[in-house]
């Protein structure tokens, strides 16, 4: 670690992991739901649980790539950050938010904890992923200006790279895209229009410019390449993601009311979404094949390669599956989106958090790289939790393929609830793929404690 | 494709025979080349799409093309062709240091993309005086939607071709580095190539 402020890092990544446990306790909850409807009912309804699954597992994520921010922009910039005391003061603001969040969530009616949060005031509350009071949404906003505040000081400061300068790109386009959260027109069709305007637009946009930079940071640490090269990747990455992305917003507004141009539209560009993500998966491999160093902590290296393959196949193959109009208009809303949904987010957004905190965890704590003892164990999670979670996405797509086949097609299509009855075996299945996942994140955190002769630089 | 205008000017251009000898390269950065690939992507894919749903509403679709003004759409092929060799021209002359021509040549094409834009505008005006537009049905919806993406491509272009002249007269390209020159014109060819397939298949082909 060069600048002692990177330390700030440190409790982001721990508060990140200790959420992505929450996320997962939650989605084995609902996992076992789906089969046994009144498991914990009334105590922690279904819509309860997901909305805990999906806010911790946004809450986690952002707190990673915090902790990745505050990490890598120091070293790039070869400068210390600007204020690490407003690094960790926001840091607690953002944890108690959360906290409280979620609280709210558990012990009140959603709609007492409406009243009580004044969301009459500024109605934002009772979207989906956007749950959130408005005094939370407020606090994310302030948080977020701190946080952004810091870092472009620290990049004002210093030296300016392709990849701070992608990274922050990023974060200034997650915060900006965050204010739609606050827009809630009357119209349905204008309220769900919007939405995605902060749903897509961070996962299939300014995110990726987040993943980009990391990724590029990361495989320059640990191959050696040359900076220039693995700069113009980035550059054509990101392109590649924004051009593509942005029109291909379209391919959520095929059926909720907007002009039929988008069907069109938004078949075309989506269609070609794909393609970011398998640059980013050949500009991983041939790096790492170009390789100038043989870096002591192979588990980070692991994670970077793994970051490609299952962005692309779970992000831009399943993705791709049901992206074009005629296939959407059967699939829209089933077990295919859950299953698409699962790998993408696992295979962009988590593996590249757990890459980056594979990577600076061990430096952070004095050491190059874990022991050999340790980090064939961080492997171990590595496996478990990506091939189970192929099983988790094999299986939705099954219990996808057969609910869209007796709900949506054929002569006597039948009703939803009778559909769900017929798919229970594949929900069986996906919650022991569930089971196996949360047993590979329990290594992974393992592999923290385990010890052995760690490597020096 | 800028080498390729070199070769059929050699006939009337004698100075094109005395550049040096090259090894085969390729000429314009690399990442311009992804770039252009992606691109050609996207606008393959939407031609492909206009085919086959054409295929589908034939009818439809050869009406509501005679409405077209396919004297605009020739006219523009032949600008955006003449702003090509014009680029082409200004690269070649600037790989031999002849500045002052290169920066005549580059306006040249300037000239062409910029016109194009005010054939297409004003072709657009009409047909919206006539009440048409992206909604009026589906040959209308890929009429409208592919010339308007074509349409960003050709300002995007018109842009590079403004920072190439600029940096043309500010002498930054020349026969000891012509890559960003080449790099700008090779986008520039891919913006026409796209509208030599476009032309032909939305105004002509019935």
């Amino acid at each position: 670690m060069k600048y002692s402020s990177q330390a700030v890092a440190k409790p982001y990544f721990i508060a990140a992991l200790g959420l992505f446990v929450a996320q997962i306790l939650f989605g084995l909850i609902m996992g076992l739901q789906y089969v046994i409807g009144d498991f914990l009912f009334p105590h922690i309804p279904f819509n309860v649980a997901r909305m805990v699954h999906t806010n911790a597992l946004i809450v986690w994520l952002l707190m990673g790539f915090m902790g990745s921010a505050y990490y890598l922009v120091p070293e790039e910039a070869e400068t210390e950050l600007h204020s690490p005391k407003l690094a960790l003061a926001l840091f607690w603001i953002f944890l108690v938010a959360a906290a409280l969040t979620v609280i709210g969530y558990l012990a009140v009616p959603y709609a007492t904890l409406a009243k009580i949060t004044g969301n009459d005031l500024l109605p934002t509350m009772g979207r989906e992923f956007l749950e959130q009071p408005t005094i939370t949404k407020i606090g994310i906003v302030i948080v977020a200006l701190g946080f952004l505040y810091n870092l472009s000081m620290t990049f004002l400061k210093g030296k300016k790279t392709a990849i701070t300068t992608v990274l922050l790109l990023g974060l200034w386009g997650l915060a900006i895209f965050f204010l739609f959260s606050f827009y809630n027109p009357h119209n349905l069709v204008r309220d769900k229009f919007y939405w995605w305007w902060v749903v897509h637009l961070w996962v299939e946009g300014v995110w990726e410019l987040i993943l980009g930079a990391i990724l590029a940071f990361v495989l320059i640490k640990v191959t050696g390449v040359d900076r220039e090269v693995i700069e113009k990747w980035l550059y054509v990455i990101i392109t590649l993601a924004l051009v593509t992305g942005l029109v291909g917003t379209g391919h959520h507004y095929f059926w909720i009311g907007a002009p039929e141009f988008w069907q069109w539209w938004g078949s075309v560009f989506s269609a070609l979404e794909p393609v970011p993500f398998f640059a980013m998966t050949l500009f991983a491999f041939n790096m790492v094949n170009r390789r100038r160093r043989e870096h002591p902590n192979r588990a980070a290296t692991l994670w970077a390669l793994g970051t490609g393959v299952m962005a692309f196949l779970g992000a831009g193959v399943w993705g791709f599956m049901h992206t074009l109009a005629p296939v959407n208009y059967y699939t829209h809303g089933t077990q295919i989106t859950a299953a698409h949904g699962h790998m993408a987010f696992y295979g962009a957004y988590v593996m590249v958090v757990i890459t980056m905190i594979s990577y600076a965890m061990p430096l952070m704590r004095g050491r190059a790289a874990n022991s050999n003892k340790a980090q064939v164990v961080e492997m171990w999670s590595f496996w478990l939790m990506t091939v189970s979670m192929v099983f988790i996405t094999l299986f939705l797509t099954a219990a996808g393929i057969l609910q869209v086949w007796l709900q949506r097609m054929g002569d006597a299509p039948m009703g939803f609830m009778l559909a769900q009855d017929q798919i229970s075996l594949f929900y069986w299945m996906r919650e022991v793929a569930g089971v196996v996942f949360l047993i590979g994140l329990i290594t992974y955190l393992v592999s923290f404690f385990v010890r052995g002769e760690d490597k020096a630089a | 494709m800028a080498r390729a205008f070199q070769i059929k000017v050699s006939f009337n251009m004698q100075h094109i025979n005395e550049l040096p000898a090259v090894e085969p390269h390729l000429r314009g950065d690399l990442a311009i080349w992804i770039f252009i690939l992606a691109e050609l992507l996207a606008f393959g894919v939407f031609f492909v799409v206009y085919a086959f749903t054409r295929a589908r509403h034939v009818e439809l679709f050869n009406a509501a093309q005679l409405g077209l003004d396919r004297n605009a759409g020739a006219l523009n092929t032949v600008l955006l062709i003449t702003g090509s060799w014009c680029v082409a021209h200004a690269v070649a002359a600037a790989r031999q240091d002849r500045q002052a021509i290169a920066v005549r040549w580059m306006a040249g094409g300037l000239c062409g993309g910029l016109a194009f834009l005010v054939v297409k505008i004003a072709e657009y005006q009409a047909k919206f005086a006539a009440g048409l537009s992206m909604d009026s049905d589906t040959f209308h919806m890929f009429y409208f939607s592919l010339t308007f993406f074509h349409f960003m491509h050709v300002v995007l272009g018109v842009g590079i071709l403004i920072i190439l002249l600029f940096k043309l007269r500010a002498g930054a390209y020349g026969s000891h580095d012509a890559h960003g020159l080449e790099t700008g014109a090779a986008y520039w060819h891919m913006v026409d190539l796209a509208w030599i397939v476009l032309f032909p298949l939305v105004y002509v082909m019935h």
